[in-house]
């Protein structure tokens, strides 16, 4: 008979491990709010909510790479979004000739370290003569998004009934009218999943964004705004309240993400 | 005679929707050629130009790139400074995939065999949520935490135990004023960033195997040690090789978690970094680039013949 406890030390190793993964994220709140500027003093010596002030009026540094980032992630995340989905609807058709390799391809960005997609966007550009700039951030970023588009839009796409595509033709509409009816609506929780992802994950992007942004031309998204703070720091606390905002534009996209694709019992043609 | 539909074709919209259903190749052609230009030329021409790079090298004097096939850059690899760096990162990234490993084990083990409802949720989404939240923000928490002053530091002096951190940070090989500047902070903190990677494709792999299994090898008489190994173990094992392409993947190609957290030593990633930034060397970072790629298809050849792409 097998008991239904688990046993003490795998319950104490699980929690273990579950707080070993969330204790560090919980310190950056803390030290937002402390009052010694230049070191990290455990327990912090003080607490104040002068940071947040010093970080919206007295910082203007923090709002250009704000502005970049989220423009960043705003493009990439559509051409993702466009992209994934059309891979997605190809590759849940039949088998096709070179299919295994297609959804290796798709799969390559984010399966080699970054540092390889970087060097290689980066080496390829130097080859080309393309310079730098907003655009090349871009073209890095969306390539990685593309991936997690495509994952949670075929996840959907396999649990979908061939069926109400069939009923839709079958019913007069054409291809464009089933798409439009039937096939976003169905899709668009899924969609707005990997989008929301996909904005997390072009958001808080910086190991590909290094190679991709050129050092010094201006260029200078977010991630690497704090990157800076933390080999160069000045008013520690300050990059604190700015590792808040981008752990909250990351945070709730993720559990909305959750909450979105969570079950799936409500798409159609599942109760056959 | 063509076509007697029951209704009459409109306009462009049904006649391209006919010939979709006449030749579903169009349709799948169509589908594809946006995102297979994007990935083709965008990515794959990336990493040609880098191969291509590879295989350049450049003038010790002027620090021009020649442009003519060689495999003098390569060969820059086996010098004994470069070829550290190379078996100084591909140790790490074993150390960190088995310590992950370790670690990972019993959160997906009890995810996959005895949470339910409310706490399943809860696992699923306490793995999702690190996992997902902000690369940066974690390195720069553990900065906090490993640092003299850090957290770590006051526990230890609280609890009277500071002596083992002293003790740990005497090793040959691993000395540094703290834990943050000590290889064993970058080693931690690895482990720590990658460890939901290795969670899971193990918990997937652990879902899979069924409860009758483990009540039949109840049922002969095994202990639950000798189920353990005998029949856990195996069968999760291609979820454990999944985690293990990430971990291993992911800490070989790192360039940040070093740079802020150690001693300083290099590591493929800063070599790729700094040669192509600072030092302008692109031959020898793409060079550089290339050995990862390589160490990965061979890793994923090894994983692909242990069944593990299946529990991807």
């Amino acid at each position: 008979m097998l008991s239904d406890r688990a046993p003490l030390s795998l319950r104490l190793a699980a929690t273990g491990g579950l707080l070993f993964l969330h204790l560090p994220i919980l310190l950056i709140f803390l030290y937002a709010f402390t009052t010694e500027e230049r070191s990290f003093t455990f327990p912090p010596p003080g607490l104040t909510t002068h940071w947040f002030t010093t970080a919206w009026y007295d910082r203007p540094d923090i709002w250009p790479p704000l502005y970049l980032s989220l423009k960043v992630a705003a493009i990439a995340t559509s051409v993702a979004l466009i992209l994934g989905t059309l891979v997605a609807a190809a590759m849940t058709r039949a088998a096709f000739f070179g299919r295994e390799q297609i959804s290796l391809l798709i799969l390559l960005p984010i399966a080699l370290p970054g540092v390889i997609t970087g060097m290689a966007l980066r080496s390829a550009f130097g080859m080309m003569d393309i310079p730098f700039s907003t655009w090349t951030i871009i073209l890095g970023h969306a390539t990685f998004c593309i991936v997690i588009v495509y994952n949670n839009a075929v996840a959907r796409m396999r649990r979908l009934s061939g069926g109400i595509m069939e009923a839709s033709a079958d019913l007069g509409a054409n291809a464009f009218q089933t798409f439009r009816h039937v096939l976003l609506p169905n899709m668009g929780s899924a969609l707005l999943a990997g989008g929301m992802l996909a904005f997390a994950l072009s958001f808080d992007e910086v190991i590909v964004t290094i190679f991709t942004a050129g050092s010094g031309t201006g260029a200078k998204t977010l991630p690497i705004w704090m990157l800076d703070e933390l080999i160069r720091p000045r008013q520690r606390p300050v990059t604190n309240v700015v590792a808040i905002v981008v752990f909250a534009a990351t945070f709730f996209p993720i559990l909305a993400a959750y909450y979105l694709t969570r079950g799936g019992s409500e798409t159609a043609g599942m109760g056959k | 005679m063509t076509t007697s539909a029951i209704l009459p074709a409109r306009g462009l919209a049904d006649r391209l929707t006919a010939l979709f259903w006449r030749r579903p190749k169009v349709l799948l052609a169509l589908l594809l050629t946006p995102p297979l230009l994007w990935l083709g030329v965008v990515y794959l021409g990336s990493l040609a130009a880098l191969l291509l790079q590879s295989f350049y090298s450049i003038d010790e004097f002027s620090g021009v790139v020649k442009e003519e096939f060689t495999l003098k850059t390569y060969g820059e690899l086996f010098r004994p400074s470069n070829f550290d760096i190379l078996v100084r990162t591909v140790t790490m990234a074993a150390l960190v995939t088995l310590a992950c490993a370790a670690l990972a084990f019993p959160i997906a083990y009890f995810a996959a065999r005895y949470a339910k409802g409310h706490w399943k949720a809860a696992f699923y989404l306490g793995v999702m949520l690190p996992l997902w939240s902000s690369y940066l923000v974690k390195v720069y928490a553990w900065k906090l935490i490993l640092a003299k002053e850090g957290i770590l530091g006051w526990a230890a002096e609280q609890t009277h135990t500071g002596w083992i951190i002293s003790g740990l940070l005497s090793i040959p090989g691993l000395e540094g004023s703290s834990l943050s500047t000590s290889p064993i902070g970058t080693f931690m903190v690895f482990v720590y960033i990658w460890l939901p990677y290795m969670i899971l494709p193990m918990q997937a792999a652990l879902e899979r195997v069924p409860n009758s299994m483990l009540e039949a090898s109840a049922d002969l008489g095994a202990t639950r040690g000798q189920t353990f190994r005998t029949v856990v173990l195996p069968l999760a094992l291609p979820g454990i090789i999944a985690g293990s392409i990430f971990t291993f993947s992911l800490t070989l190609g790192d360039y940040i978690i070093p740079q802020i957290i150690g001693n300083s030593a290099n590591f493929i990633g800063m070599a790729v970094y700094q040669l192509q930034g600072t030092a302008g060397n692109i031959p020898l970072a793409a060079a550089f680039a290339v050995v990862p790629i390589l160490i990965m298809l061979i890793y994923l050849a090894i994983a692909r013949r242990m069944g593990a792409f299946d529990a991807l």
